[in-house]
């Protein structure tokens, strides 16, 4: 049997009179360019018909074969001892000891939340709950970076609202808590919002599962939802280009999630992998069965053979092509021998889940497609999921930043008077705003293990139950920073990981990441993604920090104008009893606060403050010391010292940070008496905004009942460690420069930092 | 003291449930298929939080017609304890255990925090190890709590000692702006007439261990074993 033949193209002239209108070449409409359709001929020996083209398209997409990053990819280090599984699978695993492993990942939706909020945030979740089930994983924890628009348009109101809902109805009903995450708002993201996606859960390694379909003669099983007509090219039109005018004619291409089918999977998928009679198995996401078959065959090297006649569809009368590229969610490829098929079918019939043997595993190598009893489609597997080339493309690296100067008649600095009106505005900034709004719609503590909810630490803490240690998780993601220096940027976002989860009182494990970039066909955005990539990997050998895997997405942008470079990491870190787990606020009054690390090394350069006052981003951001931040993380993780809490100097500077240890309705009551010392010097750094909302790295709050023990231990790490002043009774954060009273900020002024974001959104 | 945790398609605070029911009580849970008819040797029962059957049609609609669910409502008459949590809640009041009707949140939105709820009838098989008043601190995680009943209906409740539980502020007062859902008369959780069968919108089983932050929910729980004490069981 041979595979159909490729339609001709109709020639023209022939009819004498009739004018030819040349029809678009054949490879534009499944997003590939005409070398890669040439490369396609050379490795099939012919021309792919349509079925066999759209099946490369799909796969050969920006979006599954990372083709204009992968070259780069493999300079982040992950090797480590404790990387059970690396990059490549579905997810990256990690040791917890005895037996216990996590895993992690990070995706984009992107595009889909851009075209509709609600269903692209919701089946983003679902995306990246599959990932770690596929892995014989049981997820326990989300977390999600969020990029907007300025929420006072309209439409940037719409975006965060249905991006916001949609991650709660799918985590919230799957019953996997939403654990933390991090959103600002910013103009650049208004037609491209970010939004990122990251999933941990918890297995047994005896019963970690791999994305391979070894065993010619196994079967190939479809399970979970129907397969229908939605999603088609989501992959290779949507996620692989930029937007154009508008996005809304896009809208087909976006799934529709059902996260009921969701939680019944997950059941279903963890019970066949306990039961040790799978031999592989994949989530269908991007590109449907084509990535799940041909990348479950390409990494065994063996082939499938697939009878479409078997898929169970939503509606009649869907063509091969149609069913090879739908991306309907809520579905999983499984293998397995032909003994256990009766004990396949019968587990998913029990959780109610549609089930069927769609296929069987070769020796030939081949993907072959038969519907109808007619062979669709006959392509070599590995050809498909790890043949699309590798591009270096055109990069032009970033200029080395320039530290802001700035003009004395345009950006005077503060006087002390203006002092506490510029902190109260900067507070409500929906970038800086307390987030309660967005976390109390997301279920945060179902599978009662969250010990750290979201806004009580800088991580979020999970129980483990059967050991009873504990995982931090941090998400952290650049926007203004990264894209004045996107090597520092990127070391910043792994600096600040670090710090976050120590500060909740892990140890860094390792870190998963999803690369946010505009379109890889400019020079200057691959300059950008390089730099980027190297400005991580070097983060992470210096921390000794391993990268378990990541994601890649590329086109955020519209009408030539890009994003920021926007690389978020999610950071995992290990406490040896979940019950050391520490918050960051203040916990009593009476207590010492101080500052650990360098408190006047900070800058303006990109800072909120900037933006605020003269709507600037310009400038060098500081870059971390790594000296300084592997003190920080021995001894926040180590316990060398008792401390109340503990909490990282970040966005907005010191004033936020201190108004962030006593202002949320956890610490209600409490307050802080501070006295900064005196900029001094030259410059910039003379300067007393910079002093209050400079921002820059390896700075972090404390308080503790006791100093001594934590003198002592700084001073044995050679870490800066100075007493800013102590918690008070009265609700009231009052800031002293020099022994002179500065500001005070009231229960009002704290209260209006809490309620910013729902004025803003409700 | 051997409790059954119904476990229907969806349900998703059931290994919860159980694991709270076995750290409070000491006793054992069992988590038990909807699709199981038999709950005998079922000294208790917990309906857990969830959404079940995907919520689709209602909230806890689809449930009356699993058989567990026929085998619940005998053992309920029975006077076996029975505790409904979030859905399992909205569940009880599906299949007429319990009256009125859980709609969507007055605000529109999913809503998890930590609320505070006063006792209001310590005569339940579920809030005897509770002190009439009692102000406790427990999670809710909803998106349909919002408690309605007709005003006369209402009426009714209040008047038997139907209504358990009410949102109120730290200090114990309500009407201060503490419903977080727009019940009527801050309901958060009631009985039925014998006051064995319980249903609440607040998550006991999140607030049974220091570790999560609050313990205040394992006294709704060890509540069960003063009434386990006189013997009901479900085959009894």
């Amino acid at each position: 049997m041979r595979p159909s033949e490729p339609p001709r193209a109709p020639r023209s002239g022939s009819a004498g009179h009739t004018v030819a209108v040349p029809s678009p070449p054949r490879w534009e409409a499944v997003g590939l360019q005409a070398d890669e359709y040439r490369d396609i001929t050379a490795r099939l020996g012919r021309e792919p018909n349509d079925v066999e083209l759209g099946l490369f398209g799909a796969m050969w997409s920006e979006h599954c074969s990372y083709k204009s990053s992968r070259a780069y990819l493999g300079r982040l280090p992950s090797g480590a001892p404790q990387v059970l599984v690396g990059p490549g699978e579905n997810a990256g695993v990690l040791d917890l000891g005895g037996g216990h492993a996590v895993a992690l990942r990070m995706e984009s939706h992107n595009h889909p939340s851009a075209v509709e909020p609600f269903q692209g945030a919701a089946t983003g979740v679902g995306g990246i709950l599959r990932d770690i089930f596929t892995m014989g994983a049981r997820p326990v924890a989300l977390l999600d970076g969020l990029r907007f628009g300025p929420p006072d348009a309209a439409r940037n109101r719409q975006l965060a609202v249905g991006v916001t809902q949609g991650i709660g109805h799918y985590g919230n009903c799957t019953g996997v808590p939403t654990v933390g995450g991090e959103t600002t708002f910013d103009p650049v993201y208004a037609d491209n919002p970010l939004v990122n996606v990251m999933c941990v859960g918890y297995l047994e390694w005896e019963y970690l599962q791999r994305g391979a379909a070894p065993g010619p003669g196994n079967g190939v099983f479809l399970i979970g939802n129907r397969t229908g007509r939605d999603g088609i090219h989501g992959a290779s039109l949507l996620a692989s280009q930029s937007f154009r005018e508008s996005a809304a004619e896009l809208r087909p291409a976006v799934q529709v999630g059902d996260p009921f089918v969701g939680k019944l999977l997950i059941e279903a998928c963890l019970e066949l992998a306990a039961s040790g009679r799978l031999r592989g198995q994949s989530d269908l996401g991007a590109a449907g069965i084509t990535s799940a078959a041909s990348e479950t065959a390409g990494r065994a090297g063996t082939g499938i053979l697939l009878d479409l006649d078997r898929v169970p569809c939503r509606e009649p009368g869907m063509s091969a092509y149609e069913i090879m590229l739908s991306e309907s969610q809520e579905r999983m490829l499984l293998v397995a021998a032909p003994e256990d098929e009766a004990y396949l079918l019968g587990v998913c019939r029990r959780w109610g889940l549609d089930a069927a043997r769609i296929g069987t595993v070769t020796d030939d190598g081949r993907l072959r497609v038969v519907k109808g009893g007619r062979l669709e489609a006959d392509v070599p597997a590995r050809h498909l999921s790890h043949g699309a080339p590798k591009y270096r493309r055109p990069a032009r690296l970033p200029a080395p930043p320039v530290p802001w100067s700035p003009d004395p008649a345009r950006h005077a600095d503060l006087t002390p008077e203006e002092a506490r009106s510029a902190a109260v505005e900067l507070l409500r900034r929906p970038t800086l705003a307390a987030k309660r709004w967005l976390y109390r719609q997301y279920d945060h503590q179902v599978q009662t293990n969250t010990v750290l909810s979201p806004g009580a630490g800088d991580a979020a803490v999970l129980r483990h139950r059967p050991s009873g240690q504990g995982i931090a998780l941090s998400l952290d993601m650049g926007g203004r920073l990264p894209a004045l220096d996107p090597y520092g940027g990127a070391a910043l976002l792994v600096a600040e990981g670090a710090r976050n989860v120590a500060c909740a009182g892990g140890r860094p494990l390792g870190l998963t990441n999803c690369l946010n970039f505009g379109s890889p066909e400019r020079p200057e955005v691959m300059g950008a993604f390089i730099r980027t990539i190297d400005g991580l990997a070097a983060a992470c050998r210096r921390l000794g920090i391993p990268v378990t895997g990541g994601n890649v997405s590329f086109y955020n942008e519209t009408g030539g104008r890009s994003i920021y470079p926007t690389p978020a990491i999610g950071m995992l870190g290990l406490l040896a009893e979940a019950g050391g787990a520490r918050g960051s606020g203040a916990t009593a009054a009476g207590h010492g606060v101080w500052c650990l690390g360098p408190l006047g090394r900070a800058r303006l350069d990109g800072s909120e403050y900037q933006d605020m006052r003269w709507d600037l981003c310009a400038g060098a951001p500081l870059r971390p010391q790594w000296g300084t931040e592997r003190a920080l993380v021995a001894l926040l993780s180590g316990g060398a010292a008792e401390l109340a809490s503990a909490h990282d100097v970040a966005d907005g500077g010191l004033v936020t940070a201190l108004v962030e240890i006593v202002g949320t309705a956890r610490t209600r009551g409490l307050g802080l008496a501070v006295d900064l010392p005196r900029p001094r010097g030259r410059g910039p750094a003379a300067r007393l905004d910079n002093l209050l909302f400079g921002e820059g790295p390896g700075r972090v709050l404390v308080t503790a009942e006791d100093g001594a023990e934590l003198q002592a231990a700084c001073a044995g790490l050679g870490l800066a460690c100075r007493r800013l002043g102590s918690t008070t009774g009265d609700g009231v954060v009052r800031i002293s420069v020099g022994g002179k009273p500065l500001m005070r900020l009231g229960p009002d002024d704290l209260a209006a930092w809490e309620e910013a974001l729902p004025r803003c959104l409700d | 003291m051997r409790a059954a945790v119904i476990v229907f398609p969806g349900s998703n605070c059931d290994v919860d449930a159980a694991l709270a029911w076995e750290q409070t009580t000491g006793g054992t849970a069992e988590r038990i298929w909807h699709e199981t008819a038999d709950l005998s040797g079922a000294e208790a029962i917990i309906l857990p939080g969830g959404f079940a059957h995907g919520d689709y049609l209602r909230c806890g609609a689809l449930c009356r017609f699993s058989p567990a669910m026929r085998a619940v409502v005998a053992a309920a008459s029975r006077g076996v304890p029975v505790l409904g949590i979030c859905n399992g809640f909205q569940i009880l009041c599906e299949s007429g255990l319990l009256p009125g009707a859980l709609g969507r949140n007055q605000g529109l939105t999913f809503r998890c925090e930590t609320v505070r709820i006063r006792v209001e009838n310590t005569g339940t098989a579920w809030t005897g190890a509770c002190r009439p008043g009692e102000v406790l601190s427990l999670p809710i995680a909803h998106g349909d709590g919002c408690y309605w009943l007709p005003a006369e209906e209402l009426d009714a409740l209040r008047v038997r000692g139907g209504v358990v539980f009410r949102y109120c502020d730290a200090g114990g007062r309500t009407g201060t702006g503490a419903n977080p859902n727009g019940s009527a008369d801050d309901i958060a959780g009631i009985c039925n007439p014998a006051g064995n069968v319980v249903g609440l919108m607040p998550h006991p089983e999140r607030a049974a261990e220091a570790l999560l932050g609050g313990t205040d929910g394992a006294a709704i729980l060890r509540s069960a074993l003063r009434v386990l004490g006189v013997g009901a069981t479900a085959s009894g």
